[in-house]
C-alpha cells in the first residue's frame, strides 16, 4: 500500500479497539516469568556451550601476542575464537569498530576472543587465563580539547554540517538582548536491564541466532554480510527484548562471535555480554560540546538563534547532532546551525534514545529559560511567543501539526505553574528550597516501509506475523488492536507474532518509528485481507463493513469465520510511503513541567512532581503511550541529575561501567507521574494517523529538571549531569 | 611516592584477559609472568526446594544460586541483569525473604527453600500482584519484572514484620506503607525503562496503600 | 572466578581447623561482598569456610548495658531490633541507608565491617591499584577521583571506605570481638579496626591476622541524645555516600560525630567532638584539617561541613 495523499476516513478511525486503555496481551508472560529472552532459549538448541567474551585492556594499539595455551588446557573449555582463527568473516560498513578486534584495537574492552566451555563458570574462568602482550598507542579521548580545536578550524574533525538562513551575525551583533552560553552533556549509556545476549546455531548453511535485537531486518542483512551467505539462509528470532533504547539497532558482538564460535566448534553457543563490559564494548550516547546564542527584541520575540555543536566518535561513526531541532523549533528571522564532528578513541557512539534531540534539548530549553529571565518574560510565555506553524527555514513547509502553545498552556494550567515564584530561590519547604521548571520538547516523525502478514484462521480468529520487535514499547498489544479494529474482531480473537526473520520486514523499533509504521504496514496488509475476505463473501470489499466477527454490506451480514471456510486466509503488504511527509513538516512536541527540591544544606536534588503534556498524533493505546512517556521522563531525570559514563583522558575508557557505577535512577527518585496526551490524529503521518512518542518523551525533561533547580536556587547549571557538586558552593547562605 | 605510585602508562602492556592485574609501568617479558594452575572445578551434590519442588543437584562450587536457576533448572524468570548486586532482577525469596539471587552460591543454599516468579503465579493464574502489574502497565521491556513482583512481596513481609526503612521519619516508629516507603523499599530494583510510578501504584493497589 | 572448594563449619574451633588446612581460604557468611569480588577475580581464594551455622546470630545485652550483636545477624535483623532502634538510632539508620533491602536481608555484621572499597579502579583489573596489585600503582590519583577520600590517603591510595553501618559503629565506640586461629580472642575498638592505608605496601585495611574471624560487635551502653544519620549521595537510595554524617547530639549541645564518605576509614576526631557546640565549620575544620583533596573530590570539603550543619539543625529543631 502506497501512502501517497493524505489518510482519508478509514476503519481505524472508529476507535473502537485503537486509542482504548489496553493492557499488554504479553503481560500475563512478563509478570510470570514465561516471556524467554535470548540467553533463555533452552528449547532451540541440545548441548549449548557457554561463550565469554574477552575485551581488550586497552584503549588503542595492537596485539603483539597472544597466549592461550592456559586457557585452551583448562577444564571445561571447546574452543577459543580470536580473529586468527574465527575463518573468513566480512565486516559491516556500519560498524566503526569491528566486532571482533585483532591484531588492531580500536577502544577499551572491544571484544578480541571468545572462550567456548561446557559451563558458564568454566568459560568465565578459562577466560582470565589468556594473556595478551598489547603495544599501546596514543589515543585522542578529550572532546573538549577536539571541540575547541574543531571550532578553530584545526584538529582532527571531520568537515561541519552547516545551516545557516538570514543574516545570524549581523542580527545577533544588533540585538539589544542577548545569550551567548556553553553547554555540555556527558557520553551516556543506554544500560537497558537486559545486557546483549544471544544463541546461535548453524544447520547446514543456515545459521539460527536467537537475540536480543531491535531491528531484524538490519540483523539478518549485517549476518548475511559477514558471513557472506544469502539472506534466506540466516534466521533470526527476537520475540522478547530485554530494553534497548537504540543499543540494540545493530548486532554486537554477543551476536557475531557466538555465531562465529559456533560455526569453529560446531555447537550451539550462547553469549552474554557481563555487565561490566556493556559500555565500553558496545556503543553510547556520545558527549556534546555545544554553544547556544539567542538574539530577541525588547518584545521577547526572538530575531536570531545559533546553536553549535560538537561530539566525538570513531571513524565512520555517526555525530550526536545537538543541533538538529533549533532548525525547526522556534520563530526568528537570522539562524544558524554547524555540527561539528570530531575523531575520538573512544567506544563507539551511536544512537541513544532521541539521538541529537535529547542532549540538544537539554541545552537549547536552558538557553530559553535563560533568556526568558534576561527578557523579564514567563519562560512559557517566551516559548509561546516565539512559536511557528511553519519550518522557519522554508516558510512553504507548514508543519502537518503543531499543538506545542497548547501544551504549553494545557501544561501550565494542570501544573499550577501561575504559583511559581519568577524570582528564584524565594521557595521553601523545611530544609527544601523548592522550584518549578519548563521545557519545550521536540523530535520529528521517521517514516519507514514496513510489511506484515496477517492470517485469517479457519477458526475466525487471527494471527499477524512481523519482524516488528517488542522492546518493551506494547508493539504486541498495539498490532493486535490495529488487526481487531481492522478486521473487526475481539482482541482476544487476534494472536500477534513478532521478532523473526521469517516474518515480513517491518520498520523495526527504533527512532520512535516503530508503533506508527508497524500498524500502518500491518493496516495495509489488513486492508488486503479485508478485500479477500469480502470477494470469498461475495460482497463489494468497498462497501463492506467489519465488526463484531461479521462482514456488513447493507442488510446482509456473514460471519467472518465463513471466509476462511476453505481455509485460512493470508494477506501479505506493506506501507510504502510517497511523498506526503515532505510537503509539510511532520513531528512530535511536548511541554515537560517539573517541579524539584534542593537540600538548602547539602544541594541534594529530588524530584516532587513530573508532568508531561504530548502532541504526536493518534493515541493508539493510552496506557502503553502513558508508559513511554513516564520511562523516558525518568530517563531524563538520570540524563539531568546522574548519569555520567566518566572518561579517564590517560586510559581512554569509560569508567562507571557497571549499575554500581553508572547511575541511573531508582524507585526513590521518581514521584508519581502525569501525562497528558492531546491526540490530534496527524493524516500526513500514515493511515494510523499516529506518530512516535517514546523519544518526544525524553526530549526537554532534562532542561525542565536544571530549570526547576536553578528556580529553587538561583544558581545556573549548564554541565550535565546537575550533580550537587557543581552548584553546592554557590547555594544560598544557610544559618 | 614514584615507587608506590608508578603510574607512567607504559608502551607495553602485558595483560591476563581482564582478570588479574594489569598495566605495569616496567615492560615485562610474557615469560617473567608466573602462570597459575588452572586448577579442576570442584563439584558438590546439594538439595533445595524450589517452588515447593524438592531438587537435588550436583552443582559447581562457583555456580550462583541465580545461575543454578537459569541454567540448571532452566527456571528463567528469574533474571540476570548485572551479576553483582546492582541491578535486583534477580530477586528471588530464600525462606521468604527477599534477596539477590546473584550474589549467592548455590552450595550455601542446601536445605533452603526457595520462591521464584514461577511459583507465585502462571498466566492462567495470575497472583494478584501480577494482575495488578498488568492493569497498571507496571513493566514495559519486562526483563526487571520478576524482580520487582518477587521484592514487592518480600517487602510487604518486611513491613508486617516491622522492619524499618531509610523513609523512617522515626525509626522506632512501626512502617506504614506510605507512598515514600515503597519507594525507598522498592529502590534495589532498577528499571531502566523507567516504570517506577505504575510500579508503585501496582504494589499500593495489591497492598491496600495509596501509591 | 577460580575453581574453590567448599566447606560448611559449625563451630569456631572447626573454622579454625579448616583455615589451618587452607592457608589464603576466605570465611564467608552472607558473600554479598566477596562474591561480588571474586566474580571479577579481584578476590580468588581457592577455598571457601562457610561460616553462616556459627552460633553469632544473636543480639544480647551485655553486662554493663550495652549490647553484643552476633557478627552473624543479618543488617536487616540488626536494623529492625527493638533496643537497637531505641538505644542506637544512628545505628538502624545508618544500616537502612546503605544498599538494598536485598542486600541487608543477606549482608551480614561481620562482612559489612569488612566492606571493600568501592573504587571503581579496584574494580577494573586492566588497570593499576596499589590496594589490589601493591606496586602496580593508583590510578584513582589523577583520574576520575569524585567518589574517593580527602582524609586519611596514603602515598598509595586515595580510595574511601564504603560501609555506612561502620560509620555509625564509629561514632557510638563500638569494639569489634574476634576469635584468632589459636582460640584466642580479642577485642578490637573499632577505631582501630580499619587501618589507615599508609604510606607502604602493601596498603593497610583491615586489623584482621590471617584467620582471624570476627564474631560480634560490642556496643557500649546507651549514650541517649539525638541520633541522626546523614547521607548525602547522588541518588536518592541505593547507592554509596559521598559523604555521610553520623550523629549522637545531646540535649545541652554536646556530641559526638563520625563521617563516612570522606575517608579511608570511617572518620572521627575526639577534639572535633568538642567543637560541636561551636558549629559545624568548626567542626568540619577540625574533622578535615589534614584533607588532601584532588581537584575533582574537593567539594567533599564542604559538602561535609553543610552536612553536619544539617544534621545539627535537625538536632536542635
Amino acid at each position: 500500500m502506497k501512502f501517497d495523499k493524505p489518510a482519508g476516513p478509514n476503519p481505524i478511525d472508529q476507535g473502537k479497539v485503537i486509542g482504548k486503555p489496553t493492557d499488554r496481551i504479553d503481560g500475563r508472560f512478563k509478570t510470570t516469568g514465561t516471556a524467554k529472552y535470548a540467553y533463555e532459549r533452552h528449547d532451540v538448541a541440545p548441548h549449548q556451550a557457554y561463550g565469554h567474551v574477552v575485551g581488550s585492556a586497552i584503549a588503542k594499539g595492537r596485539i603483539r601476542s597472544l597466549n592461550l595455551a592456559e586457557a585452551r588446557a583448562a577444564p571445561g573449555v571447546v574452543d577459543i575464537v580470536t580473529w586468527q582463527n574465527a575463518g573468513a568473516y566480512g565486516t559491516l560498513p556500519t560498524n566503526p569498530a569491528r566486532l571482533l578486534a585483532g591484531p588492531d584495537i580500536q577502544h577499551y574492552h572491544q571484544a578480541i576472543a571468545l572462550v567456548v566451555a561446557e559451563s558458564f563458570e568454566q568459560a568465565r574462568h578459562a577466560a582470565s587465563l589468556i594473556r595478551v602482550d598489547y603495544d599501546r598507542a596514543d589515543g585522542e579521548f578529550d572532546l573538549a580539547a577536539q571541540a575547541k580545536a574543531a571550532e578553530a578550524g584545526k584538529a582532527n574533525a571531520v568537515p561541519p554540517t552547516i545551516s545557516k538562513f538570514g543574516d545570524f551575525e549581523t542580527a545577533f551583533a544588533q540585538a539589544p538582548v542577548k545569550l551567548d552560553a556553553r553547554y555540555t552533556t556527558p557520553d551516556q549509556s543506554h544500560f537497558m536491564m537486559e545486557p546483549h545476549t544471544s544463541v546461535a546455531a548453524w544447520e547446514g548453511d543456515t545459521l539460527h541466532l536467537w537475540t536480543s535485537n531491535q531491528m531484524i531486518g538490519w540483523a539478518a542483512d549485517d549476518l548475511s554480510q559477514i558471513f557472506r551467505i544469502p539472506r534466506a539462509n540466516i534466521h533470526v528470532s527476537s520475540p522478547y527484548i530485554g530494553g534497548g533504547f537504540g543499543a540494540k539497532l545493530r548486532i554486537k558482538s554477543d551476536a557475531m562471535l557466538a555465531a562465529l564460535a559456533a560455526r569453529v566448534t560446531g555447537r550451539a553457543v550462547k553469549v552474554a555480554l557481563a555487565r561490566p563490559q556493556v559500555p565500553n564494548n558496545t556503543v553510547h550516547r556520545p558527549a556534546t560540546a555545544q554553544r547556544i546564542q539567542l538574539a530577541a527584541g525588547a518584545d521577547g520575540r526572538l530575531l536570531a538563534i545559533s546553536h553549535e555543536g560538537a561530539s566525538g566518535n570513531l571513524a565512520g561513526g555517526r555525530p550526536e547532532n545537538a543541533t538538529s531541532q533549533t532548525r525547526l523549533l522556534y520563530a526568528a528571522p537570522h539562524r544558524q546551525t554547524i555540527m561539528r564532528q570530531t575523531l575520538l578513541d573512544l567506544p563507539e557512539g551511536n544512537s541513544m534514545r532521541a539521538p541529537g534531540e535529547a542532549p540538544g534539548l537539554m541545552a537549547l530549553e536552558i538557553a530559553m529559560d535563560e533568556m526568558a529571565e534576561k527578557l523579564g518574560l514567563d519562560p512559557v510565555e517566551f516559548r509561546i511567543l516565539n512559536d511557528t506553524q511553519v519550518d522557519p527555514q522554508d516558510p512553504s513547509r507548514p508543519f502537518s501539526q503543531r499543538h506545542l502553545v497548547e501544551c504549553l498552556k494545557t501544561g501550565a494550567d494542570r501544573f499550577g505553574w501561575a504559583r511559581r515564584n519568577a524570582k528564584p530561590a524565594q521557595t521553601r519547604d523545611g530544609a527544601w528550597l523548592i522550584g518549578m521548571g519548563v521545557a519545550a520538547g521536540y523530535r520529528g516523525n521517521m517514516i519507514t516501509k514496513s510489511a506484515a502478514r496477517v492470517r485469517l484462521e479457519t477458526d475466525g480468529s487471527l494471527t499477524v506475523e512481523t519482524d516488528m520487535t517488542d522492546i518493551g514499547t506494547g508493539s504486541y498489544t498495539i498490532l493486535a488492536q490495529t488487526a481487531a479494529e481492522m478486521l473487526g474482531v475481539p482482541l482476544s480473537r487476534v494472536t500477534v507474532k513478532l521478532g523473526d526473520s521469517t516474518f515480513p520486514t517491518s520498520s523495526g523499533s527504533g527512532g520512535q518509528w516503530g508503533a506508527n509504521n508497524s500498524t500502518a504496514g500491518l493496516f495495509a496488509a489488513c486492508s488486503k485481507l479485508r478485500e479477500i475476505v469480502a470477494q470469498k463473501l461475495g460482497l463489494d470489499p468497498a462497501l463492506a463493513d467489519f465488526a463484531d466477527e461479521k462482514v456488513r454490506v447493507g442488510k446482509r451480514s456473514l460471519r467472518l469465520v465463513d471466509a476462511a471456510r476453505d481455509g485460512a486466509i493470508v494477506a501479505e503488504d506493506a506501507i510504502e510511503y510517497g511523498d506526503v511527509a515532505n510537503k509539510v513538516r511532520v513531528a512530535t512536541f511536548a511541554a515537560h513541567f517539573v517541579e524539584a527540591a534542593v537540600h538548602a544544606f547539602t544541594g541534594e536534588v529530588r524530584i516532587r512532581r513530573m508532568l508531561a503534556v504530548c502532541d504526536c498524533g493518534r493515541i493508539l493505546n493510552p496506557k502503553a503511550a502513558r508508559s513511554q512517556v513516564i520511562g523516558a521522563m525518568t530517563m531524563g531525570v538520570g540524563g539531568a541529575l546522574m548519569e555520567d559514563l566518566g572518561v579517564d583522558q590517560r586510559f581512554g575508557y569509560f569508567v562507571h561501567h557497571d549499575f554500581a557505577q553508572y547511575a541511573v535512577p531508582v524507585h526513590a527518585d521518581i514521584p508519581h507521574q502525569d501525562v497528558i496526551f492531546l491526540d490530534y490524529p496527524d493524516d500526513k503521518s500514515s493511515p494510523m494517523k499516529a506518530k512516535g512518542v517514546a523519544e518526544l518523551g525524553l526530549c526537554g525533561v532534562g532542561a525542565a529538571v536544571v530549570n526547576a533547580v536553578y528556580n529553587a536556587t538561583g544558581v545556573r547549571l549548564r554541565d550535565y549531569p546537575m550533580t550537587l557538586d557543581k552548584h553546592l558552593a554557590k547555594l544560598p547562605m544557610i544559618a | 611516592m614514584n615507587t608506590l605510585n608508578p603510574l607512567e602508562i607504559s608502551r607495553r602492556s602485558l595483560l591476563v584477559g581482564g582478570a588479574t592485574s594489569a598495566v605495569l609501568a616496567v615492560a615485562p617479558s610474557v615469560e617473567a609472568q608466573p602462570s597459575p594452575t588452572a586448577s579442576v572445578p570442584v563439584i558438590q551434590r546439594i538439595s533445595l526446594e524450589v517452588n515447593g519442588q524438592q531438587h537435588n543437584v550436583e552443582v559447581d562450587t562457583r555456580t550462583s544460586l541465580l545461575d543454578l536457576l537459569r541454567e540448571k533448572l532452566e527456571l528463567t524468570g528469574t533474571k540476570k541483569g548485572c551479576d553483582h548486586g546492582q541491578c535486583g532482577a534477580c530477586t528471588i525469596l530464600l525462606n521468604g525473604q527477599r534477596i539477590n539471587s546473584c550474589l549467592s552460591l548455590a552450595v550455601m543454599h542446601s536445605g533452603d527453600r526457595i520462591t521464584t516468579i514461577e511459583g507465585i503465579g502462571t498466566p492462567d493464574k495470575l497472583h494478584p500482584l501480577q494482575a495488578a502489574f498488568v492493569k497498571h502497565d507496571g513493566y514495559q521491556c519486562g526483563y526487571c519484572t520478576s524482580g520487582q513482583i518477587c521484592s514487592a512481596l518480600g517487602m510487604l513481609g518486611e513491613i508486617k514484620a516491622g522492619v524499618p526503612s531509610h523513609a523512617a521519619t522515626d525509626i522506632a516508629a512501626s512502617p506504614a506503607l506510605t507512598n515514600s516507603e515503597l519507594r525507598e523499599r522498592m529502590s534495589g530494583n532498577i528499571c531502566r525503562c523507567g516504570a517506577y510510578s505504575n510500579i508503585a501504584e501496582a504494589i499500593a493497589e495489591v497492598a491496600g496503600a495509596k501509591a | 572466578m577460580k575453581p574453590f572448594s567448599y566447606e560448611r563449619v559449625a563451630t569456631p574451633a572447626a573454622a579454625a581447623a579448616a583455615f589451618a588446612a587452607h592457608p589464603g581460604a576466605r570465611f564467608i557468611a552472607g558473600g554479598t561482598n566477596l562474591l561480588d569480588l571474586m566474580k571479577l577475580q579481584i578476590e580468588q581464594p581457592a577455598h571457601l569456610i562457610d561460616v553462616q551455622d556459627l552460633p553469632f546470630a544473636q543480639i544480647e545485652p551485655t553486662a554493663d548495658g550495652g549490647l553484643r550483636i552476633g557478627a552473624l545477624v543479618r543488617n536487616t535483623a540488626l536494623a529492625a531490633d527493638p533496643r537497637v532502634r531505641r538505644d542506637y538510632g544512628v545505628l538502624s539508620k545508618a544500616i537502612v541507608a546503605g544498599a538494598s533491602a536485598q542486600l541487608r536481608n543477606k549482608a551480614t555484621v561481620g562482612g559489612n565491617l569488612l566492606q571493600r572499597t568501592r573504587c571503581p579502579y579496584f574494580y577494573d583489573t586492566n588497570l593499576p591499584c596499589n590496594k589490589r596489585d601493591p606496586g602496580s600503582g593508583c590510578a584513582a590519583m589523577g583520574g576520575i577521583s569524585r567518589i574517593h577520600a580527602v582524609v586519611g590517603t596514603g602515598a598509595a591510595c586515595i580510595c574511601p571506605f564504603p560501609s555506612d553501618m561502620s560509620v555509625a559503629l564509629r561514632v557510638l565506640d563500638a569494639a569489634v570481638e574476634t576469635v584468632q586461629t589459636n582460640g584466642t580472642t580479642r577485642s578490637i575498638p573499632i577505631a582501630d579496626f580499619h587501618l589507615l592505608p599508609g604510606d607502604t605496601l602493601p596498603v593497610g585495611e583491615f586489623a584482621l591476622q590471617p584467620g582471624e574471624l570476627i564474631t560480634g560487635v560490642v556496643l557500649p551502653p546507651p549514650l541517649g541524645g539525638k541520633h541522626q544519620f546523614h547521607k548525602v549521595r547522588d541518588r536518592a537510595s541505593y547507592a554509596f555516600a559521598l559523604v555521610s554524617v553520623a550523629a549522637v547530639i545531646q540535649p545541652d549541645g554536646t556530641g559526638r560525630i563520625a563521617l563516612g564518605g570522606v575517608g579511608t576509614k570511617p572518620w572521627r576526631s575526639g577534639a572535633a567532638d568538642k567543637l560541636i557546640p561551636r558549629g559545624a565549620k568548626a567542626v568540619a575544620a577540625r574533622l578535615l584539617e589534614n584533607a588532601m583533596p584532588t581537584d575533582l573530590n574537593h567539594y567533599k570539603i564542604l559538602l561535609t561541613e553543610r552536612t553536619i550543619a544539617a544534621v545539627l539543625a535537625e538536632a536542635k529543631g
